[in-house]
């Protein structure tokens, strides 16, 4: 018998009440917001619960929305599978944008340890309560946090790399 | 050794005599240092595997005399650097050159390390040229082995015509001094 939509949009409804909302399916997979104050509640909920046992922690990554309202310009998101069930969730996080700071889940999956690092290193997400954050890819003397749109791709260093010879002018690049 | 298909190095020039042969000891010193270069393999990525092709039977680096590959930066002459760095495995870099004992020399192998190649981008180093002083550098993306011999023989016209006193002169100091190396 497979996990129903409405099952866990119920339960989940029932129990976080307005901490959860825009519920819908995205392609194959069901998604959801959820108010970042709750984040921990919420990814245990859904761990132990005898009914939903989203037990597997597929992937945890940010996003940077420079666009967006300043509450909004960071999102954290959380995939979690559930392996008795083959169920796939998506759970969305939006974060302010001048001090994205979130809880960390790092006691319920320790998979997350990684993870969490990764998106602290390329987007400055501070994972409150988490026991080592510090950069997990670039180096340590890094400044920035690359993956942040305001941060440039290109390094600066480079010096053979003149732009009038690539056919490059201001216009165009 | 009239019968031997071995290729002998020709001497340097001198004055020959019977019983006697008379050359400068840079020469001598050149010859024997450019015909035996411990190579040590700095391999990240796709050139390194044109350089197991190179050490292979095929290309067989060997006949130039880099036949025993160092993988350890003590007893190695030649440092090849062949592929992407970092800027996170540039102090490691740094280190295994640091860990060279003089005379060392060092070939770019390909255009990552020669000049960061296709990733100009705020995690990788933009040529190795950055964090230590580089005699060879060998272009292609990656470079076919016939190019990495090719770099060789160059690296080894090097160090045929290097003074022995280069290390010690001033020049020489200076240049590692710009790399913050001592």
């Amino acid at each position: 018998m497979a996990l129903e939509n409405t099952l866990i949009q119920d339960k989940l409804v029932e129990t976080f009440n307005n901490d959860v909302f825009n519920f819908q399916q995205e392609r194959d997979i069901f998604s959801l917001e959820a108010s970042a104050d709750k984040i921990t509640a919420l990814i245990l909920f859904l761990k132990n619960d005898p009914e939903l046992r989203f037990h597997f922690l597929t992937d945890l990554c940010g996003i940077h929305y420079p666009d967006n309202e300043t509450e909004r310009q960071f999102a954290v998101v959380y995939h979690l599978h559930n392996w008795y069930e083959n169920k796939r969730l998506k759970i969305k996080v939006f974060l302010n944008g001048e001090k994205p700071e979130i809880k960390s889940i790092t006691n319920i999956f320790l998979s997350s340890n990684w993870m969490e690092r990764e998106t602290y290193d390329f987007f400055g997400v501070n994972f409150i309560g988490h026991p080592q954050l510090k950069r997990i890819l670039n180096m340590d003397e890094m400044q920035s946090h690359p993956m942040r749109k305001e941060f440039p791709l290109e390094d600066s260093g480079r010096t053979d790399k003149d732009d009038r010879f690539f056919g490059r002018t201001t216009s165009n690049c | 050794m009239s019968d031997s298909k071995v290729n002998m190095v020709a001497p340097p020039e001198g004055v020959v005599g019977e019983g006697f042969f008379a050359t400068k000891l840079n020469d001598v010193v050149g010859l024997a240092r450019a015909n035996s270069l411990w190579p040590l393999p700095f391999a990240t990525s796709c050139c390194g595997i044109e350089f197991m092709a190179t050490m292979a039977s095929h290309y067989d680096l060997a006949r130039f005399g880099s036949e025993r590959v160092s993988f350890s930066p003590r007893q190695a002459d030649m440092l090849l650097v062949m592929g992407t760095i970092s800027k996170k495995m540039a102090p490691i870099l740094r280190q295994v050159y640091e860990q060279m004992s003089e005379p060392r020399w060092v070939i770019a192998v390909g255009a990552c390390a020669s000049s960061g190649g296709v990733f100009d981008t705020y995690s990788v180093l933009q040529g190795i040229d950055k964090v230590i002083p580089v005699d060879v550098y060998v272009p292609g993306c990656p470079p076919r082995p016939e190019q990495i011999v090719d770099g060789v023989m160059r690296l080894q016209e090097l160090v045929k015509s290097e003074s022995v006193r280069r290390r010690s002169s001033p020049e020489y100091q200076e240049l590692l001094a710009s790399y913050n190396i001592s």
